[in-house]
């Protein structure tokens, strides 16, 4: 057995509550917090708050002035242009930080208003959006895909989000 | 008697019969009726009774401001209380009458409730013309509109119209409005209610009036009802309430009222109390008693007769089943009040209308903004005997409560509102706030207006606690969080405690184990053997940079910076005040990095405090923080048998004493995933923590479960945790210190180095206050009967029996039964307690005291003996 078959995610065991409200877990995406100047990082990152971008296979999403999560993509050619001119950086592994879970059923945005203040409306939550918020009283980031809203909780708050999530899905 | 017409009613549809039982009788009505109008079209006039003293009370009025009409909903929902005039009868529907006091009952089903967030550039409160205005002026610019209303219909002209980009909700009532425009609606779309958060740019209150009546001698028998109430049932549900009706006024609106009864076949008189008519040519005047008032009226169960008086005193009494009442219109404005819209008294309307001060997002229009109808300045019918002019119906008081609450030296209408109760039952004073206000005024000779209704607050309408709390209850209360290894433990037996919002292993009980036998046996199986914890709520920050050494040695009492590689150090940080704040212990992973561990419960603390200090006092340190708390567990094993279990387990990291010192950290594997361990130690005994990535934590922790079972490993909870630290004379920041207590304070001097330069806290530190011998410092405590445990958080005193009041000098933090000592023991905050080492001290409870011995804190292996194993 290797490392990766001896893995156990945080909602293993809830397929059938996520399915109940069309949501998928996305496991064991690989993700690095990344904190760099952003006017010295050797590689262009998404300023305007509250957006994120793709670069090839990899998804960068701000989460403040200095911090960024990078999602998916394998980590080498980061660190090493980092490495390379020496930048004063922070750039770590936290694919177990976080669960995560697609939203894509139809109703997910008034799905997710139930237990989030932010204007999720399609007038004001566009693809290409992510933000920092609460969720069920839960941090969580939030990252719009336009066929699906993305959900990264922190593990240990997963299974009480996605039972709550379960209970709460709006009869309308 | 209150009967159905053949034609007529706009709410309800004909076509569509419906049945409901009222107290056990089974009644006819139509869907669109509410309660009410299905009640008075069977003309069940009464049938309440008032709340204190118990008298037959009727439908009063047409909405939310019903004060006598209360009733329990047992199917198809259930409702402990709820105003008939604003339930909507479904086929079905049970209701049983209530006198005011709802009672929740065992085993009913509850509506299912549901939060919403809701972003909108307009909320517009009320469906009157006005607000229909509003939305569909702002709905044709382009704006997201919210329009709510708390009846079932909208009532504005073209209800049947719904403009595009406006949000209509019905049965909807705004409970408050809050800063920037947020408000909280509730909506009652039974079976299910919600509970909607609206944050809009702009808020308009279009709330319209509310019709207040006239108080006289019996003004609450059934048969009595405003004005526009009953004008409401004959067009919305084609009720005629009477057939020999009395209006009663002082105002044109009710004028018409007259007309339209006339005009629906009923037999009409009409008494207007002002001298003359204040308007020329009024509409249908015909027959008015002008100068007259009502001084009474009769009938047990429903009224019989109205009783007149005349302007030159005469009497006259008039056979009636109906007593229409309007003495004027108030503006609904308890929105605007309470979030503080000023009023002014206006003088020919007799009523406060909104005047400025307002925030600038809100406004208010048509009737609420005060273009009411009313005229009328007339408030009570003047009598000898005040003490049936009910004012308040819900709360049965009276001019004369009135009367006695100022008699007793109140002046101000709050004073009397709280002397009386007068406006605090369910309908809030809608009706007789107004009425107390003006009534105080009058008997205090000031003028009309001189004082105006009390203080408005939200929720402007009763709600249940459980619409608020929505999903937010029972398992859903609060957010849980809990480890990669939970599941196992829940499959294992282990009872659980909170820490924070942490769900923690508190003890694994076997074969019926209490608290106690558990953890005796969980102790000595750790002392002897092994055990392994769960400690992967262990906060877990990642700071590194070229200055991480420089930051953390002015965060934490000691220096950081000199600290090795591959080595680690405890460390205790301070708030401000030179309190301790929090503790753990910092690695070095390398020149410009450490991985630092925070209490499980300042995981947060901690991170936030890091970061405030780097980006507002010390932004040149060029350091970065990231919380890894999630990224990690730890799974860690103590006893003398650790590291052979851990070998077991599978490792390619030499864990000989030689290779592996304490307070070093290796990175390795363990059972074949990447770990990084830790020789650390809570206990005292030989302990390995042992760190991999969340997802990796159950495969760790069987194998090591596995691979203890020869030496039968046990699974240890927080109980065993907090005892074994204890033993060792180990604190627990949050447990034995409560924000007071300096690292002097717990005998920890050794850990501040003030010569390193400056810390957070240090400069405190050498305040006298802090210098004080006297300070309440950590002692241990041997109870001398060793088998008493004193309880966590008793009070001590140096002399039993002592002159009452007696001074307390400190409280026990920490207690336990140590089963490796044979005997209870306990920590404790004590005045001057490093002084007192070998005296005794008394902790004083109901049941007698129990003496104590004051030791040092270290009770186990306090030479370190065991930490190598």
């Amino acid at each position: 057995m290797t490392a990766e078959t001896l893995r156990h995610g945080p909602l293993a065991s809830y397929a059938a509550d996520l399915a109940s409200f069309g949501a998928t877990e996305m496991a064991f995406v690989p993700q690095w917090s990344l904190r760099v100047d952003p006017s010295v990082c050797p590689f262009p990152l998404p300023t305007d708050p509250n957006t994120w971008a793709a670069e090839g296979d990899r998804e960068l999403l701000w989460l403040g002035p200095d911090e960024w999560l990078l999602v998916g993509g394998s980590l080498g050619r980061v660190a090493s242009a980092l490495a390379g001119v020496g930048v004063h950086h922070s750039l770590f592994d936290v694919s177990g930080n976080r669960a995560v879970l697609d939203l894509s059923g139809k109703d997910r945005r008034e799905h997710l208003s139930t237990g989030c203040g932010l204007d999720l409306d399609t007038r004001s939550w566009l693809p290409g959006m992510c933000a920092q918020t609460l969720l069920a009283r839960i941090p969580v980031l939030l990252q719009e895909r336009g066929d699906a809203t993305r959900v990264f909780v922190r593990s240990s708050f997963a299974g009480y989000l996605v039972t709550w999530l379960a209970r709460s899905r709006p009869a309308i | 008697m209150s009967r159905r017409l053949p034609d007529g009613g706009s709410w309800i549809d004909r076509s569509r019969p419906v049945t409901f039982r009222f107290d056990d009788v089974e009644y006819r009505a139509f869907e669109g009726d509410t309660l009410a109008s299905g009640l008075l079209a069977n003309d069940i006039v009464g049938g309440f009774r008032s709340p204190i003293i118990g008298r037959p009370r009727g439908v009063y009025s047409a909405g939310i401001e019903e004060p006598n009409a209360f009733v329990e909903i047992s199917e198809p929902w259930f409702d402990p209380i709820v105003a008939a005039t604003t339930v909507e009868v479904v086929d079905g529907l049970v209701a049983w009458s209530r006198p005011g006091i709802g009672r929740i009952r065992e085993g009913t089903s509850e509506p299912r409730v549901e939060h919403r967030h809701v972003h909108v550039e307009l909320l517009v409160v009320g469906s009157g013309h006005d607000g229909l205005v509003e939305a569909e002026t702002a709905a044709a610019r382009g704006d997201r509109v919210l329009l709510v209303e708390q009846a079932p219909r909208l009532s504005g002209s073209g209800t049947s119209l719904r403009t595009e980009g406006v949000t209509y909700l019905t049965r909807a009532t705004a409970l408050g409005l809050y800063d920037d425009g947020y408000a909280v609606v509730h909506e009652r779309a039974m079976p299910v209610e919600r509970l909607w958060h609206v944050r809009a740019g702009r808020v308009v209150l279009a709330t319209g009036g509310t019709e207040r009546p006239i108080v006289f001698a019996d003004d609450d028998r059934p048969g009595v009802m405003l004005a526009a109430a009953a004008d409401g049932y004959l067009h919305r549900f084609g009720v005629r309430y009477g057939e020999r009706v009395v209006v009663f006024t002082a105002g044109t609106p009710a004028y018409s009222v007259a007309t339209t009864f006339r005009d629906a076949g009923a037999e009409v008189t009409l008494v207007d109390a002002r001298p003359t008519p204040a308007v020329k040519g009024e509409i249908d005047a015909r027959g008015a008693l002008v100068g007259w008032t009502v001084v009474g009226t009769e009938g047990d169960d429903r009224l019989r007769a109205v009783h007149l008086e005349g302007p030159g005193r005469e009497r006259r009494t008039v056979e009636a089943d109906a007593l229409l009442v309007s003495g004027g219109w108030n503006p609904n404005i308890a929105l605007w009040r309470a979030i503080g819209g000023g009023v002014r008294f206006d003088r020919e309307r007799a009523c406060f209308v909104p005047d400025g001060g307002g925030p600038p997002w809100l406004s208010v229009v048509g009737a609420a903004a005060g273009e009411v109808r009313g005229d009328s300045s007339y408030w009570f019918v003047p009598a000898d005997d005040y003490s049936r002019h009910f004012v308040d119906l819900q709360r049965d008081q009276t001019i004369a409560d009135i009367a006695g609450a100022l008699d007793a030296g109140l002046t101000s209408v709050e004073h009397v509102k709280r002397a009386t109760y007068i406006g605090t039952a369910i309908d809030q004073g809608r009706i007789s706030g107004a009425l107390t206000a003006e009534i105080v005024n009058h008997l205090l000779g000031a003028d009309p207006g001189a004082q105006g209704p009390t203080s408005a607050r939200p929720p402007a309408m009763p709600v249940p606690y459980a619409v608020l709390a929505g999903p937010y209850r029972g398992e859903l209360l609060d957010p849980v969080r809990t480890t990669p290894i939970h599941e196992w433990h829940v499959e294992h037996g282990a009872l659980f405690e909170n820490v924070g919002q942490w769900r923690r292993p508190w003890y694994f009980p076997r074969d019926g184990e209490d608290l106690d036998r558990a953890v005796a046996r969980e102790c000595l199986t750790v002392r002897s053997s092994v055990g392994v914890l769960d400690a992967s709520t262990l906060g877990k920050i990642e700071v590194v940079g070229p200055d991480a050494g420089t930051f953390l040695d002015r965060m934490y009492t000691n220096r950081m910076s000199n600290l090795k590689v591959g080595h680690i150090r405890y460390g205790l940080m301070l708030g401000l005040d030179g309190m301790v704040a929090d503790d753990g212990v910092a690695m070095r992973v390398a020149d410009d990095r450490f991985f630092v561990t925070t209490t499980t419960s300042g995981a947060a603390m901690v991170l936030d405090r890091f970061e405030e200090w780097l980006q507002t006092e010390w932004p040149e340190l060029r350091v970065y923080c990231t919380s890894v708390t999630e990224q990690w567990a730890d799974v860690a094993i103590a006893g003398p048998k650790a590291r052979a279990v851990l070998s077991a387990a599978g490792t390619d990291i030499d864990l000989e004493p030689g290779a592996f010192a304490f307070m070093t950290f290796r990175d390795g594997t363990i059972a074949g995933v990447p770990a990084r361990v830790a020789r650390v130690s809570f206990t005292g005994e030989l302990s390995f923590e042992v760190m991999v990535a969340g997802w990796h934590a159950r495969h760790v922790w069987e194998a090591v479960i596995a691979a203890g079972e020869p030496f039968g490993i046990t699974p240890y909870g927080t109980e065993t945790m907090h005892v074994l630290r204890a033993e060792k004379g180990f604190v627990i920041v949050g447990q034995d210190t409560d924000g007071t207590v300096t690292p002097h304070d717990l005998g920890m001097d050794w850990i501040v180095n003030p010569s390193k330069g400056d810390f957070v806290g240090r400069r405190s530190l050498s305040r006298s206050d802090t210098r004080r011998p006297d300070r309440k410092q950590l002692v241990g405590l041997l109870p001398e009967d060793p088998q008493t445990l004193l309880p966590e958080g008793a009070q001590l005193v140096f002399e039993d029996a002592g002159e009452i009041p007696i001074v307390t000098v400190g409280h026990v933090t920490s207690s336990y039964r140590s089963a490796s000592l044979g005997r209870t023991f306990a920590f404790a905050l004590l005045a001057g307690g490093h002084d007192r080492t070998g005296s005794t001290v008394f902790a004083p409870l109901p049941e007698g005291a129990i003496a104590a011995t004051v030791t040092e804190p270290v009770f186990y292996d306090p030479e370190g003996t065991r930490r190598d194993g």
